[in-house]
C-alpha cells in the first residue's frame, strides 16, 4: 500500500514551505505524487524517480568522454586534490543541510579554502548592505498575521517564489489581517510589468537601473521635502501619495529581490532601501525582507557567521584567520583572476549561473563537483560524485529566507549505495586527515 | 525599413519555466525550451525585422549566443530586452563586479542580429563550447 507522507519541506526556493505531502511507494523507494507544492516543488520531487539518475561517481578522460569510478576512488582524488592546492574555491552549499555544511567547513579550515556560497552572485549586495547598516526585518509569520501594506521591489515571487504570495504575503487571513488579501494594499517595483505586477493594487515602473535614484525621491518625500517632476521614471505625484499611504500602514513590508542587488549600484540600492524603512520607522511599524531563493542559502550565511563571522566568501587560507572581502575572496573576482587552485563545488551549479568568464577560468582547473544530478558544472569537471537529495532521500536542517531554522524530512531511501553529503564529507575529510598526517602538507 | 543590428539594454532573469526546467534536468526539453528564448518588445522586433521564434544572435561585451527571440509576455518597455537565467543568458553576462561580488546580471548593453539558420547550442555544449572542451 503506498504512503503517504505529511507535512514534508520542500527543498527548492527559500519560501521552504512545509505542508507538502507526499506519496511513497511501500518499499519507500519511489515517489508517485506530491501534493500542495508549486509547478518547481513537484518537478523537484518527480525528479527522483526519473530514469538514467547517475548512481557512482564519474572521471572525465582524456577524449572527454566519462568513466564510472567507485567512490573511494572518487573519495581520494578530491582528497588528494585539496590538500595539494594552496587555495581552494570551496562554493555551493545551497541545496545541502546546514550538518553538511559544518564538515565542509572543518575541511576548509584543514586545506586552507575559500568557502563561499551563492549569495555570491545573488544577495551578496544584500548582505555587503545588512554588514554596514543593519536590518529592521521580522519572521514570514509576522507578515501573515500583521502586514496590511506589501511593496516587492525588483522581485517576482510569482515566478520565483510561487507559493509566497499565498501562503504570507498577499493572500492569507491572519490575525490582525482577517480580510486577507482585501486587507492587502499591495505595491510592485519593477521595471517589468511582472505577473507579480498583476498581482498589485499598483504597479510603479520605474526605468531599468534607476532604482537608487526612486528610492531616494522616497526617502525625500518621506521627509517632505521637494523633489524633481519625475524620478526614474515616475511622475512626483504618485512617490508623495504612496509615500503617504505607506505611513499610514499599522505594519509595512518590503520584500525585495535581484532588480536591486544585480542592478548598477548594487549593495547602495539595499543600503539605502533599508534606510527607507529605517524613515518609515518614524511613522509606524516597518520591516524589509530579502527574497533569499536558493533554498538553504541563508542557512549557509548563518553557519558560516557563527563558525567566521561573515556570511559569505570566507577566506580560511591564512589558516589562523578568516578572512572575507567582497571582490577579493568572492566566487566571480577570484576565477576571474584565475586566483585558486582547485575548484570544489557542492550543491549548485555554478557552470548554469555564473558568467561565462569565470567558468572557462574554472575549466582550467582541477575541479570536483558534488551534485545528485548531471548538470552543467559536473560536465566540465574532472569528478562528478552524485550524492542523496537532501530534503527528499536524507534530512537536515535549512534555514527559511526569514532565518528560521526547519529541520527537513526524509521521504524515500536514495538509491542503492549512494552516500549522502554528510557520509561523504565525513569520507573526504577522514581521507584528508591521513594525507595530511603522512607528510602531504 | 528595418535595421540589420539593432542595440538593447539587457537584463536576466529566473522565470517559472526556468525553475521547473532546472529540476526536470539541465539536460532536459523543459530546460532548453525555457531559456534559449529571449523576450522583445515587439517595436524592437519591428525595427529589427525579425518574426516571432525566429533564431538570433545576441553580443555582448564578452561574446556571442544564439537564441530565439519571443514576443514578451511580461511587459518589457521598449528598448529592454530579457533572456531567463541559464548558461545560454550566462554566455554574454560580463563577468566584472565592480568589487561587490556580483556580475553584471542586469543591465548591459547587447547587440542584436538575426540569425534565422543558426543553431542553438545544448546547455552543456554551450559551456563546454565557451571552455574549448568540445573536440571538433
Ligand atoms: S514556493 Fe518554493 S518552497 Fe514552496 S513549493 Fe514552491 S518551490 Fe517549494
Amino acid at each position: 500500500m503506498p504512503k503517504e507522507v505529511t507535512d514534508v519541506i520542500c527543498p527548492f526556493c527559500g519560501t521552504l514551505c512545509d505542508d507538502l505531502i507526499v506519496t511513497v511507494s511501500d518499499d519507500n523507494k519511489t515517489i508517485l505524487g506530491v501534493k500542495n507544492a508549486c509547478a518547481i516543488g513537484a518537478e523537484k520531487f518527480n525528479h527522483q524517480r526519473q530514469p538514467g539518475r547517475v548512481k557512482r561517481p564519474r572521471m572525465r578522460q582524456a577524449d572527454g568522454s566519462y568513466k564510472e569510478i567507485t567512490y573511494d576512488e572518487a573519495i581520494d582524488w578530491t582528497a588528494n586534490m585539496l590538500v595539494k592546492s594552496r587555495k581552494t574555491l570551496m562554493y555551493g552549499w545551497a541545496s545541502t543541510s546546514c550538518q553538511a555544511m559544518s564538515i565542509g567547513h572543518e575541511i576548509a579550515e584543514k586545506v586552507g579554502g575559500i568557502v563561499d556560497n551563492c549569495a555570491t552572485v545573488c544577495h551578496g549586495s544584500s548582505l555587503i548592505a545588512i554588514e554596514d547598516v543593519g536590518v529592521p526585518s521580522c519572521t514570514l509569520g509576522e507578515i501573515k498575521n500583521r502586514a496590511d501594506r506589501v511593496v516587492f521591489w525588483g522581485c517576482n515571487p510569482a515566478h520565483a517564489h510561487p507559493r509566497h504570495m499565498s501562503r504570507y504575503s498577499i493572500f492569507p487571513r491572519g490575525f490582525f489581517t482577517v480580510k486577507g488579501h482585501k486587507g492587502r494594499k499591495i505595491y510592485c517595483v519593477d521595471c517589468r510589468y511582472t505577473d507579480t505586477a498583476k498581482c498589485a493594487d499598483e504597479f510603479i515602473q520605474v526605468q531599468q537601473g534607476f532604482d537608487y535614484e526612486l528610492l531616494n525621491a522616497f526617502r525625500t518625500a518621506a521627509r517632505g521635502e521637494a523633489l524633481p517632476d519625475t524620478v526614474g521614471g515616475v511622475p512626483k505625484e504618485k512617490i508623495y501619495e504612496i509615500v503617504e499611504d505607506l505611513k499610514t500602514a499599522r505594519f509595512g513590508i518590503i520584500f525585495f529581490g535581484m532588480g536591486l542587488t544585480h542592478t548598477m549600484g548594487r549593495n547602495h540600492n539595499i543600503d539605502i532601501a533599508i534606510n527607507l524603512t529605517r524613515d518609515m520607522n518614524d511613522h509606524t511599524k516597518f520591516a524589509i525582507m530579502a527574497m533569499r531563493g536558493h533554498w538553504n542559502v541563508t542557512g549557509s550565511g548563518q553557519v558560516l557567521g557563527w563558525q567566521y563571522g561573515f556570511p559569505y566568501a570566507v577566506d580560511l587560507s591564512r589558516r589562523d584567520q578568516a578572512r572575507h572581502q567582497t571582490g577579493e575572496t568572492t566566487s566571480v573576482d577570484l576565477l576571474n583572476r584565475s586566483e585558486v587552485e582547485a575548484c570544489f563545488y557542492i550543491a549548485t551549479d555554478p557552470g548554469a549561473h555564473f558568467p561565462v568568464d569565470a567558468m572557462i577560468s574554472s575549466s582550467r582547473k582541477p575541479t570536483v563537483t558534488i551534485d545528485p544530478h548531471i548538470n552543467c558544472t559536473t560536465e566540465i569537471s574532472d569528478i562528478h560524485i552524485p550524492v542523496a537529495l537532501v530534503g527528499v532521500e536524507v534530512g537536515g536542517c535549512a534555514y527559511r529566507m526569514d532565518n528560521v531554522p526547519i529541520e527537513t524530512r526524509k521521504v524515500v531511501d536514495p538509491p542503492e549505495g549512494v552516500l549522502t553529503d554528510e557520509e561523504l564529507l565525513t569520507r573526504i575529510n577522514h581521507r584528508v586527515d591521513e594525507l595530511m598526517a603522512k607528510g602531504g602538507q | 525599413m528595418a535595421e540589420k543590428k539593432i542595440t538593447l539594454n539587457m537584463i536576466t532573469c529566473r522565470t517559472i519555466q526556468q525553475g521547473v526546467g532546472m529540476e526536470a534536468g539541465k539536460t532536459s526539453q523543459k530546460y532548453f525550451d525555457a531559456c534559449t528564448i529571449m523576450h522583445m518588445h515587439p517595436e524592437d522586433m519591428k525595427r529589427l525585422g525579425v518574426w516571432k521564434n525566429t533564431n538570433v544572435k545576441v553580443t555582448s561585451s564578452v561574446g556571442s549566443v544564439i537564441v530565439k527571440a519571443v514576443e514578451t509576455r511580461e511587459d518589457l518597455v521598449p528598448g529592454l530586452a530579457h533572456i531567463p537565467m541559464g548558461p545560454w543568458a550566462n554566455r554574454i553576462v560580463p563577468a566584472y563586479t565592480f568589487s561587490t561580488g556580483e556580475p553584471c546580471f542586469k543591465g548591459f548593453p547587447v547587440d542584436v542580429e538575426i540569425a534565422a539558420n543558426e543553431r542553438i547550442l545544448g546547455a552543456v555544449e554551450v559551456l563546454q563550447d565557451a571552455c574549448g572542451l568540445i573536440r571538433k
